[in-house]
């Protein structure tokens, strides 16, 4: 009799679990009331759930053990239940800081930023950056440096005014300090800090992020003159077509005729000016963080006027957390100056070991007159003939 | 190469230059965001 109660009760201990997990009305039954398997699988993918069964538990003050016994510190909440406050925002806790970010302890809508800051985000640096010089590299070989084909005259003739070099170095050098010291930013957490250890990336970070800071003002400046001193030379025209389909002479020994700037140079100058420009701005947004907010005014236009349906995406994330917003804009400046630098190689390649005689143009201010002739014909042209007009007897 | 050189010094001063205008007007992200004193985050 005794085996056959025992018999009994053990079928009985093993079938109530699992009517349990099958009538699905409490579907944490099986798991003590803590997380399921299907939760997790669906937090993972990033799908909402219900999870009040855990943001509520965070303790109960009138259920508080008395101040003389043994849990009576936290007043009836346990260690888990105010980690859990915290976790969700409950905890009634005091700060000093004052920024619309205070409010956030946790911000679980963080952890896709953090996810692409630490890992797609460095490998499209790398393909990019590393891809941009493996690419000039490899167009060096196959095409060599670019040579002045004609005869040199000796004689050389003003292609760039002080100022404009002076804007343009300022520019060149400040967009040289900024790149190292975001790079250096970049990777720090991922390359730096196992390569070098903490105390050593931490001095380096310190001094990295005040030179980013202050340098980013000469960026500036020095954008604003290159802007007012070129943009009247920059504005599209027919010739450029002609040039763009001649592929401006790269591969061919021709040639096409071109400006002050040719099609090329224009379009290096317009993503300096616009990538430079949106590059300034995302990183002022960086800069005096929570001041003003670019992107959940920008993300509320766009959905507006429906662009992310033009692509068959849903609308875009509005409003957006303070967090959020310095999330957007670090990636944002991030992704937007590794393109721009990836362009400006490109610059570097062409105006130095690239092409003979173009370093001059920036280096003296004068370049050799067949150069001109070759490269900018039409703006050779203008020049000499100014030059032989005041030359004339009056 | 003068305009070179003279751009290198203008860009340590700007940068110099900004950061002590920044600092004797009072400004930092950090202070900017703090009180002097504890508060409730609901106050």
């Amino acid at each position: 009799m005794l085996r056959l109660l025992g018999l009994l009760s053990l079928i009985w201990s093993l079938a109530v679990p699992a009517f349990a997990q099958e009538t699905g009305d409490n579907a944490r039954a099986s798991t003590g009331g803590a997380q399921t398997l299907e939760d997790i699988m669906r937090r993972q993918q990033g799908i909402a759930i219900d999870d009040s069964f855990r943001s509520d538990l965070t303790g109960n003050p009138d259920a508080a053990a008395a101040s003389s016994d043994q849990l009576g510190t936290l007043g009836g909440a346990s260690d888990p239940d105010l980690w859990r406050a915290l976790r969700y925002d409950s905890a009634d806790i005091t700060t000093q800081s004052r920024t619309p970010a205070a409010t956030t302890l946790m911000q679980d809508g963080g952890m896709w930023w953090l996810q692409f800051r630490e890992g797609p985000l460095l490998r499209i640096a790398v393909y990019l950056l590393g891809g941009t010089l493996l690419l000039l590299a490899l167009f060096y070989l196959i095409r060599g440096r670019i040579r002045i084909h004609g005869e040199k005259t000796g004689r050389t003739i003003v292609r760039f005014k002080a100022i404009e070099r002076f804007g343009h170095w300022l520019l060149a050098s400040s967009f040289i300090v900024l790149g190292i010291t975001g790079l250096i930013s970049l990777f720090g957490r991922k390359v730096l800090i196992p390569a070098f250890g903490h105390e050593t990336f931490s001095s380096l970070a310190i001094i990295s992020k005040w030179i980013h800071n202050n340098i980013s003002w000469a960026f500036m400046i020095a954008l604003v003159i290159i802007f007012i001193a070129w943009v009247v030379h920059n504005l599209p025209d027919k010739t450029d077509l002609r040039w763009l389909a001649k592929a401006g002479g790269l591969f061919g020994g021709e040639h096409p005729p071109a400006k002050k700037f040719n099609a090329g140079q224009k379009l290096i100058f317009w993503a300096v000016i616009l990538l430079g420009g949106s590059i300034s701005l995302s990183g002022l947004s960086l800069l005096f963080p929570f001041e003003f907010n670019l992107f959940s005014h920008t993300f509320s236009t766009l959905n507006a006027l429906g662009v992310p349906g033009w692509v068959g995406a849903g609308d875009l994330p509005y409003p957006l957390s303070p967090q959020e917003e310095m999330q957007y804009a670090q990636l944002w400046h991030a992704l937007v100056s590794l393109i721009l630098t990836a362009i400006i190689f490109a610059h570097i390649y062409l105006g130095s070991v690239g092409m003979e005689g173009a370093f001059d143009a920036m280096g003296k201010g004068e370049v050799e007159e067949q150069w001109a002739r070759e490269h900018h014909s039409i703006w050779a042209q203008e020049v000499l003939d100014a030059d032989a007009k005041r030359q004339e007897p009056n | 190469m003068k305009p070179f050189l003279l751009a290198l010094v203008a860009l340590v001063v700007i940068g110099f230059g900004a950061n002590q205008i920044l600092t004797q007007i009072g400004f930092s992200s950090a202070t900017a965001g703090t009180s002097p004193a504890n508060v409730r985050l609901s106050d």
